[in-house]
């Protein structure tokens, strides 16, 4: 009986949807990465980098969204590191990654120690307000778990969409996608494979900071160490499960939010028979299942961690 | 126009100089953040040089840092070689620091030649575990390897803070979340009166020795080295390919959970969540400055350590972030990473009409 009242719950929705947002933001960059052939493990650092810089801008007196761009800006320029040690150089794609998480983490946290070196709780800012639109926001029930929600995550719903139809609608989604299945015929079609996995993982990994920045700047209201928390490794299980493609990405972080919504109302209920760390375990646990669940269909872009030289047939 | 061209044969000089240079750069690069800070940038490095050799007592706490690094470099270093992406090397550390506690905190008692074996093997043992299963999912069904072993370090992390809050809890501990220590014959002894450094790094070293011989002088080691030069080639000339990712899987799991042994039964004492400041992933860099040498990850993982050490003992001195070491380590990864194509590209600039 209390199981169907938190899923009939608007408020559990709208937790939902906010747990949702920073993944969504995370599995549209990934995905866009992969779909041009490029694996980029450096998102947990960019998520890192997202929610210090965008946080960092609007702290030193920008504009909410003047904080998104910085934390956008700060995200391209990490992928861009990515992509010319793995793209032009063909460097090995996951220890780049990796290399680019360990700099782009470091490097935020010695920022904000450096710009705010005691402060004993971090300093707030004026995170987004969740949106009051007339009469959508007052629609019953979906007026409060959608239309209720900060400009941020209609940001990525919006993206959803965007992605979706450019990646299936237009020629250049058609590069991109074939840049990740089969590159020389990209280069034969007169189009430059460098160029579209570049900006593939620039675009992507701006994405990715937009969800770091949705953490401190909308979900929450201040930076802290250790916050990403394997969110942005959560997004590659994800994009997986997707099999690469925004409408499904939508739907499993969609999914992934009710369930981590759900689990913290349970533990209120049962809390007391089972300690705080089996559920905090779920998000990562359920991210494993679901990797084994699809893991015999999923269809990788064929050139997934291929590297592409110019001139090779 | 900007050609690259495959060198055959990398010649020692190159082989050698460029993970030195590589880190070189990275210590040079951190002038900037150092200046950005407003901190002396002369007097950041004297005090970072003096903070890792300064002393006897610097020195062995360098050899300390090093001790686990040595460990992890070599997990990573054996998993790369077979390109098995371990990535989980910290929460096998983890795993292995439980199961010294488990058997090491008064259950069993013995005398030291008994219980130090006993903990190093089971430790090893849950280590190795930890990584087997991913790497059955990888061969079995196809599970990317890199996300289980990542997610997998979190889910570990948080099985330890339950276990320090349940069935390991030290009752004398008055509700810090850390296990009861390790017997006293159980602990590693220290190498040096009145220092840190314990023989854990004797083991370390001659773990690296022996995994270099491994590598090179067995059958094993041979089949190894041929799955991940070529894992269809390997197949076709009959060995094993999953046999051969479960062995790699169980040294690389192991050697991350003797680390963890290490930590706990020679460094720390007990077992609580702060164990390890992130060694499992400061392995991948040892292993890759160590260009997955064995024998390297020795000269990878003190080179690692005396910027750790050094960094936290400048940052004490003038109040820059300690963080900067974990920057410059992420540098030397990204450095050596690029001086990995050089030795094996030659770069040309050729004149802008080159005929194609």
């Amino acid at each position: 009986m209390e199981i169907i009242d938190i899923l009939l719950a608007a408020s559990f929705w709208e937790a939902a949807i906010r747990i949702a947002t920073p993944l969504i933001f995370g599995v549209l960059g990934a995905l866009i990465c992969e779909r041009a052939g490029v694996l980029n493990l450096g998102i947990e650092g960019i998520f890192t980098a997202g929610a210090m810089a965008g946080w960092m801008a609007v702290w030193l007196g920008a504009g909410l969204w003047g904080g998104v761009l910085v934390a956008a800006l700060a995200g391209a320029f990490f992928g861009l590191i990515h992509a010319i040690l793995t793209v032009p150089l063909g460097l090995s794609q996951h220890v780049s990654g990796i290399g680019v998480t360990l700099l782009a983490t470091s490097l935020s946290y010695f920022t904000y120690r450096t710009a705010l070196p005691d402060v004993s709780s971090p300093p707030r800012i004026e995170p987004f307000r969740p949106l009051d639109i007339p009469f959508l926001s007052d629609l019953p029930f979906i007026g409060q778990a959608l239309f209720s929600q900060t400009a941020m995550t209609m940001l990525a719903l919006v993206l959803v969409f965007v992605t979706g139809w450019v990646l299936y609608r237009t020629p250049l989604g058609l590069a991109i996608r074939a840049v990740g299945d089969n590159p020389s015929s990209v280069e034969a079609q007169g189009l430059s494979v460098y160029g579209l996995r570049i900006g593939a993982v620039v675009v992507g990994s701006s994405l990715m900071a937009l969800g770091g920045a949705f953490l401190t700047m909308s979900a929450f209201d201040a930076f802290f160490f250790g916050m990403i928390n394997g969110r942005g490794w959560v997004c590659i299980a994800l994009t997986v499960f997707a099999s690469w493609r925004p409408g499904k990405a939508l739907i499993g972080a969609l999914l992934f939010g009710a369930f981590d919504a759900f689990q913290v109302r349970l533990q209120t209920e049962v809390g007391a028979f089972l300690p705080s760390q089996v559920f905090l375990m779920m998000p990562y646990i359920l991210s494993i299942i679901a990797l084994i669940v699809v893991a015999r269909k999923a269809d990788y872009p064929k050139a997934l961690l291929v590297p592409w030289f110019k001139g090779q047939r | 126009m900007i050609r690259f061209e495959p060198r055959s044969n990398p010649g020692p000089l190159l082989v050698y100089g460029v993970p030195v240079l590589a880190a070189t750069i990275a210590i040079l690069l951190a002038a900037i953040p150092l200046a950005l800070a407003g901190a002396p940038i002369i007097k950041a490095y004297g005090l970072m040089i003096t903070g890792a050799f300064g002393s006897v007592f610097s020195t062995s706490e360098m050899l300390t840092r090093a001790t686990p690094l040595i460990l992890t470099g070599l997990a990573a270093a054996i998993a790369f070689r077979a390109k098995l992406w371990n990535i989980g090397a910290e929460g096998q550390l983890y795993m292995g620091a439980m199961a010294a506690v488990a058997v090491g905190s008064g259950v069993i008692d013995g005398p030291s030649w008994v219980m130090i074996p006993l903990v190093i093997i089971a430790g090893m043992i849950a280590g190795a575990l930890m990584l087997i299963g991913p790497t059955l999912l990888k061969t079995r069904l196809g599970v990317d390897e890199v996300v289980t072993t990542l997610l997998l370090n979190f889910i570990v992390l948080l099985f330890v803070q339950m276990m320090l809050e349940g069935a390991l809890k030290d009752p004398m501990s008055m509700g810090w979340p850390q296990s009861e220590p390790i017997i006293d014959s159980a602990v590693f002894p220290p190498l040096l009166e009145r220092m840190r450094v314990h023989i854990g790094l004797i083991i370390a070293l001659v773990s690296a020795i022996a995994l270099a011989i491994f590598v090179k002088r067995t059958v094993w080691g041979f089949e190894i080295r041929a799955v991940g030069e070529n894992a269809a080639a390997a197949k076709f000339s009959g060995i094993s390919v999953t046999k051969t990712m479960i062995l790699v899987a169980a040294l690389s799991g192991g050697l991350a959970g003797l680390a963890g042994v290490s930590e706990v039964a020679g460094t720390r004492g007990y077992l609580a969540t702060d164990l390890s400041p992130g060694y499992g992933y400061a392995g991948i860099v040892v292993a890759m400055l160590a260009r997955l040498s064995p024998v390297g990850v020795i000269a990878s993982a003190l080179f690692v350590a005396s910027v750790f050490v050094g960094a936290d003992s400048m940052s004490r001195a003038i109040g820059v972030s300690s963080y900067l070491a974990d920057l410059i380590v992420a540098m030397a990864l990204l450095c050596v990473l690029i001086g990995g194509f050089l030795t094996r590209f030659k770069v040309h600039f050729d004149r802008k009409s080159a005929q194609g």
